[in-house]
């Protein structure tokens, strides 16, 4: 007998079923009657006889199905209990509806934010081997992560033993010249082996060859995929068209592949092979290697740390207290969401033990409620099995409608949470882009259905005794699970409410941090104050005096606008990364062998009033402070303090260097502005007169009495105005910055979300709260009704509910406070001015957890108390 | 409470016994394994019917439909060619068992 004979039997009896059960019962029927005339025969009576038949036959409904079960294929009895679980919970649709929501709520929230986990922290970069490239910087005393100089990059390229390559890359806004004048672009400069150390090859054309970096060779230029799609219109034609960048001609020599991005150099339409530099206290560069098989990151450092002492000693002018750091190139690119994205993960995972701990306890009242209906099928015949597997599949059933209907959300909130992100911080991180239902993704949401299924399926299982079946036709059956019940409910209840706790904790805490973070005292008044880029052509103004006569037009012309008050420039805006820095001495001090070095700004004298900083000691720099005066400097707080404790540095003389002849005179001390991004420690920095040191590119920040984001347009064509060939770019308001800022940006991003899932995780716990209060009260109607028909007054019923309610709050709330605590001091990283555990935020969630949750049981407490005895000792 | 089932699987051994005789009904079947082995051994319905429906699948016997002596329909089972075999190998598996426990018995004590 093979299973192929044995299979089309079966199928050949699944289509003549009908016949096959009316031949059955007429078997059996036969049976029965030929039994009952035995029995006559033997001298019984035919009453007895018929009863003694039917019982020695037996149950026929289960012989029914067990004959059954022999010739029918195995899922049939699963199609079965699917069609007769969707009856039950189409006739109770609450039960249903709820359940299957709160499912979909914990599996989409988890998706979407696993699917950027995914995209982020799990998918590799698009690289050769990523593990084992990395970044190179050099350290200084301001900071760890500064540029190199091309000098000390070849030098630690000749040297080191431990890279197979080593290369640098230099970001770059290029001035490109159009029809219409200058316009600012996005790229890159790179050395000529950068993108063969990536791994990465063009699709189109070639690479650069190793030399093509030689002062003598052609300038040569590769585009992004985009910029071939979107300025060439992707035509192959483009390969050896030429573009002015800079005032330099450039050949395209290739295209770069679609996926290709560099994170930290983003957004680069194009890259450009970067021609020497001898300048070696000149940095500008960031270094890309790849290890040698078999060197470990520990042994490269080592190496390239001893390269940078010998630097150091060798050239002591220019490398003095200069050592080398590095990184690896993953943690550079997504290192800082990495915090962000594993706390948004918790947060979503807490939320999702919410979530499956409320629908356990849901289905757990159900099977309560239904056991009289479990004890009644148990008599008619139903095996323990069939009855258990009914359960399951009435839990897989919930679990499977749940989760996809929560991956069709989880799809919809992807797309909507990247849409979220503002566009030049997706720039900045490319490898968000693709951000969808992938393999990765689909296979996680997968398995979290199947957990959930698991944990449905196994929630009943664990209340159904066998012996039990005949009890829940019992009184004394119904009462004592009740008791059992309740304690195992309210163990679920109180994990929900820890639960939430931590999730209310850490919003609160994030929260708080967003707002100590955006009232910070950055030093200025960023309120009213409209800001734009501008860049002057090289050829048109070469000489300093053309540059300071271009920018005194500019500040005339701005002034004149309607509502303008004030009219500052410099050469860098607060609050981004603070890049320029010089080194400087004191004269009259000695060195002590100590390299100093500061930010650097270059700022007029309109700056001080249009930001509204704040003057400690001395003066300001006035408008007339050019060429033709003594050179003048400011020091701000921070570097007062450091370089000249206790005393006023006002008066005292800096220099550049110890032999540079230009001396500056310290006119006064302001307090600090925030230079660095907004959770960045204060820096030293010093100001210096943009009129006396002039630079082609400069930010011209307006102050209005009037609306500042109006100001923009009028502010960018007045500029025009003064010269069309001017490249003028990224206009924004100052608040626009400080709330667009990547540090803020996500702070309030993870505060939001993180306050999300603590608000449906309150609304969760309360619930289950609730659910659990209102069913006890409901198994208890009985004994309340004794007591108060034994005197007892309403008071005392609402005191019992109470208790038994307040003992869960408060046993939920205190784990849960400690939980939040360890919680907390795993975020601390992302906490900005609060400690982990910070009382009054702990305090107050604790008082709002315990005020929802008191409020929800009030309720049946009510109910409880209004009971009329007479009715309740009626009560079945 | 059920009744003690036989052993498992000798059922449909003694069931394809019985047939080898003559082709018999359900209720036929449970009487005549009674009578043959005087009383001691007792088909429930619950195991018999299932038991025929899967000697049925598998082919060694064949059911129709006939009129008993008595004018009622019922359905009679005949033994196939392949469950004269299977018969045999049962049988010769059964005897092996038995006397493979027959010998542990007999040992010393």
């Amino acid at each position: 007998m093979n299973l192929f004979t044995l299979f089309t039997r079966k199928l050949s009896i699944l289509f003549r079923r009908n016949r096959f059960r009316s031949e059955l019962d007429e078997e059996m029927a036969f049976h029965r009657e030929q039994a009952e005339k035995d029995l006559v025969a033997s001298g019984m009576a035919p009453e007895q006889a018929q009863v003694a038949a039917s019982r020695q036959l037996g149950n026929t409904t289960h012989l029914r199905e067990q004959s059954h079960g022999i010739i029918a294929f195995r899922w049939e009895t699963v199609v079965q209990d699917l069609s007769f679980a969707m009856r039950q919970l189409r006739r109770n649709p609450g039960f249903g509806i709820t359940a299957t929501l709160i499912v979909a709520l914990g599996i989409a929230s988890s998706v979407s934010i696993f699917a950027f986990v995914d995209a982020a922290l799990i998918k590799p970069l698009p690289y050769k081997n990523p593990n084992r490239l990395v970044h190179l910087y050099e350290s200084i005393s301001l900071g760890p992560r500064f540029h190199l100089s091309y000098p000390d990059y070849q030098d630690w390229k000749r040297e080191n033993k431990v890279f197979s390559s080593l290369e640098v890359y230099e970001p770059f806004g290029f001035m490109m010249k159009t029809a219409d004048g200058l316009r600012q672009t996005d790229g890159a400069r790179v050395s000529a082996g950068f993108f063969r150390t990536l791994g990465v090859n063009p699709i189109l054309g070639r690479d650069f060859y190793d030399g093509e970096d030689d002062p003598k060779a052609a300038r040569t230029v590769l585009l992004s995929y985009s910029t071939w799609q979107r300025r060439y219109g992707g035509n192959s034609k483009a390969m050896g068209q030429a573009v002015v960048l800079d005032g330099d001609t450039y050949t395209v020599i290739g295209v770069l592949p679609r996926e290709f991005s560099f994170a930290p150099a983003e957004p680069a339409d194009f890259w450009a092979i970067l021609k020497p530099g001898t300048c070696r206290s000149c940095h500008g560069l960031f270094g890309v290697a790849r290890l040698k098989d078999g060197v470990t990151f520990a042994e490269a450092f080592a190496d390239i740390k001893t390269i940078a002492q010998n630097l150091a000693k060798q050239y002591p002018d220019s490398n003095r207290d200069q050592a080398a750091y590095m990184l690896p190139l993953t943690e550079v690119i997504v290192g800082d969401i990495q915090p962000i994205l594993l706390v948004l993960l918790s947060g979503a995972g807490l939320l999702l033990l919410i979530a499956g701990v409320n629908v356990a306890n849901l289905l757990l009242v159900r099977v309560e409620s239904r056991k009289g209906e479990i004890a009644m099928r148990g008599a008619l015949g139903a095996s323990a099995r069939r009855l258990v597997t009914q359960f399951i599949t009435e839990g897989m059933l919930l679990a499977a409608v749940g989760s996809a209907i929560g991956i069709l959300v989880a799809q919809e909130s992807m797309r909507a949470l990247a849409l979220l992100i503002p566009k030049d911080m997706m720039a900045s991180m490319p490898y968000l882009q693709g951000v969808g239902l992938n393999g990765h993704v689909l296979l996680f949401a997968c398995t979290l259905a199947l957990l959930t299924g698991i944990l449905f399926a196994l929630t009943p299982i664990v209340r159904f005794r066998r012996a039990e079946i005949g009890e829940g036709l019992s009184e004394r059956g119904r009462a004592s699970s009740g008791v059992t019940w309740r304690r195992f409910g309210a163990n679920l209840v109180v994990i929900e409410l820890a639960t939430a706790t931590v999730l209310l904790a850490g919003a609160g805490l994030l929260v708080k941090s967003l707002y100590r973070l955006l009232h910070t005292d950055i030093g200025i008044e960023p309120d009213h104050i409209a800001t734009v880029h501008v860049q002057m052509p090289p050829e048109k103004y070469g000489k300093p005096e053309q540059k300071v006569a271009l920018v005194r037009e500019v500040v005339k012309k701005v002034t004149a606008l309607p509502g303008v008050k004030a009219v500052g420039i410099t050469q860098k805006m607060p609050i981004e990364d603070a890049d320029w820095t010089s080194g400087f001495v004191i004269i009259g001090r000695p060195d002590n062998g100590q390299h100093k070095e500061v930010a650097i700004r270059f700022v007029s004298a309109g700056y001080w009033t249009t930001l509204k900083t704040r003057l400690a000691s001395g003066r300001y720099s006035t408008d007339n402070e050019d060429a033709s005066k003594p050179d003048v400097v400011l020091l701000n707080q921070t570097m007062a303090r450091l370089y000249f404790p206790g005393e006023d540095p006002v008066g005292k003389q800096l220099g550049f260097s110890a032999d540079a002849k230009q001396r500056m005179l310290i006119v006064g001390v302001i307090n600090d502005i925030q230079e660095g991004q907004l959770d960045s420690a204060p820096r030293s920095a010093m100001y210096l007169p943009f009129y006396q040191n002039p630079f082609a590119g400069f930010v011209v920040l307006a102050r209005t009495a009037q609306d500042d984001r109006g100001l923009l347009r009028a502010l960018t064509s007045s500029i025009a105005s003064v010269d069309r060939g001017l490249a003028i770019y990224n206009p924004m308001t100052m608040e626009q910055k400080i709330h667009d800022a990547p540090s803020t940006y996500l702070h309030r991003s993870s505060a939001w979300l993180v306050g999300g899932f603590a608000a449906s995780a309150l609304l969760l716990g309360v619930v289950g709260l609730y659910g659990v209060i209102a069913y006890s009260v409901s198994q208890r109607t009985r004994e309340i009704g004794v007591r108060m028909a034994l005197g007892a007054e309403r008071a005392s019923v609402y005191r019992l509910v109470l208790t038994e309610a307040g003992r869960l709050i408060v046993i939920g709330v205190v784990a849960g406070l400690a939980l939040s605590v360890g919680a907390a001091v795993l975020i601390r990283k992302m906490l900005f001015g609060v400690n982990a555990w910070d009382a009054p935020t702990l305090g107050g969630v604790a008082f709002i957890l315990a005020l929802f949750a008191l409020l929800a049981s009030f309720l049946p407490a009510r109910r409880a108390a209004s009971v009329s005895p007479a009715e309740a000792l009626r009560t079945e | 409470m059920k009744k003690p089932d036989l052993l498992p699987g000798t059922l449909d051994m003694l069931i394809l016994k019985t047939l080898t005789r003559a082709p018999l009904h359900g209720y036929g079947i449970a009487q005549s394994i009674k009578r043959s082995s005087d009383d001691v051994l007792t088909v429930e319905e619950g195991s018999l019917y299932p038991a025929l429906q899967r000697l049925l699948l598998q082919g060694w016997v064949k059911a129709e439909w006939k009129m008993t002596d008595t004018n009622r329909r019922a359905r009679f089972y005949t033994l196939t060619s392949a469950g004269r075999k299977q018969l045999g190998l049962e049988v010769s598996q059964f005897e092996q068992m038995i006397a493979a426990i027959s010998r542990v018995l007999s040992e010393p004590a």
